[in-house]
């Protein structure tokens, strides 16, 4: 009973359908769209890491800390966003924001 | 009974990252969402132990934890939102989003099965990781970041620079009548435009001087 590359891809590959399905289910809130967008990105990130250690190859670990970076500076500007969009709009239903022109 | 243990510890921490996933997603209340997926990259950095990643584990508990999720639960309760409103309809395309949802599961799942390494990939690794007996994972990774990786590191670091600057940027306003210190301006006041001596003739007023600037 090992547990091998096949496994933790599988457990990723879940954890990623299930982030594209969120996105796919709460079209209006855009607060659990960002948390979807990051489940996503923690799924590649399990890929990566269970690649780099299945390998013995550090390169996967060290893209999986850029691409913490990159989701961390993600969700700081779209929260970011978010706040001024709310404070302009007064709500954060998604289909509003066609509204912004300019 | 000793073998079996990495096995169990992988099932429960993949069990409990997707079903912490799960509910991030149908969660009624943001709240217990934001808290979900706390839980969610809990357990998935418990799957990063398990594949010997300490360094990478601890940074998804510091980062995600600590910073981006508590970001989130931030937004969530400053913002006074009627999230009821926000859920109508939310799950209408379940039956069609859960369908392509299976399928993609399926089809990435059996991609993962039906796929395995080419012969010479263990010739062709872009950074060899040392045995663990010999350097720890936080060293290790050190050692490549600080030479091999160290302009994109540096790039890196820009990024969070730039979304830091960013990020103040666009939250930050300048309210209106707001009383504030000037302090230019009580270094500048001099006496003479503060006070002026007259001589007051008997039974007669004083004019104010204007007032300058």
């Amino acid at each position: 009973m090992t547990i091998g590359l096949g496994h933790y891809l599988t457990v990723a590959a879940i954890l990623f359908v299930v982030g594209v399905l969120g996105i796919f289910l709460n079209r209006k809130n855009v607060i659990i769209i960002l948390m979807s967008v990051e489940l996503m990105l923690l799924a590649v990130n399990i890929n990566f890491v269970a690649f780099s250690s299945f390998l013995n190859d550090l390169a996967g670990q060290v893209f999986t800390m850029f691409v913490l970076t990159v989701a961390a500076a993600e969700a700081a500007i779209g929260l970011a966003i978010l706040v001024i969009y709310f404070r302009s709009r007064g709500s954060i239903a998604v289909e509003d924001i066609n509204q912004m022109k300019g | 009974m000793i073998e079996i243990l990495p096995a169990i510890a992988f099932y429960m921490f993949a069990a409990v990252t997707v079903a912490a996933g799960v509910l991030v997603i149908s969660a009624k209340n943001p709240v217990h969402s934001v808290l979900w997926l706390i839980l969610a990259f809990f357990s998935a950095a418990g799957l990063f132990v398990l594949l010997g990643a300490e360094f990478l584990a601890m940074l998804l508990i510091i980062v995600y934890v600590g910073a981006v999720a508590v970001l989130f639960l931030f937004v969530v309760m400053m913002l006074n939102i009627n999230y009821e409103e926000l859920r109508e309809g939310a799950f209408a395309y379940l039956p069609l989003g859960g369908l392509v949802a299976a399928v993609l599961v399926v089809e990435m799942v059996t991609l993962g099965a039906a796929w395995q390494f080419g012969p010479d990939v263990a010739s062709n690794l872009a950074s060899v990781a040392p045995a663990i007996s010999d350097v720890e994972n936080t060293k290790a990774l050190g050692r490549v970041i600080y030479t091999d990786y160290i302009f994109i590191f540096q790039g890196a670091g820009m990024i969070l620079l730039v979304a830091m600057i960013g990020a103040i940027v666009l939250t930050h306003r300048t309210r209106t009548g707001v009383k504030r210190q000037n302090v230019v301006k009580q270094n500048a006041r001099r006496p003479e435009d503060a006070y002026a001596l007259v001589d007051v003739e008997i039974g007669k007023g004083v004019t104010m001087p204007k007032k300058k600037g």
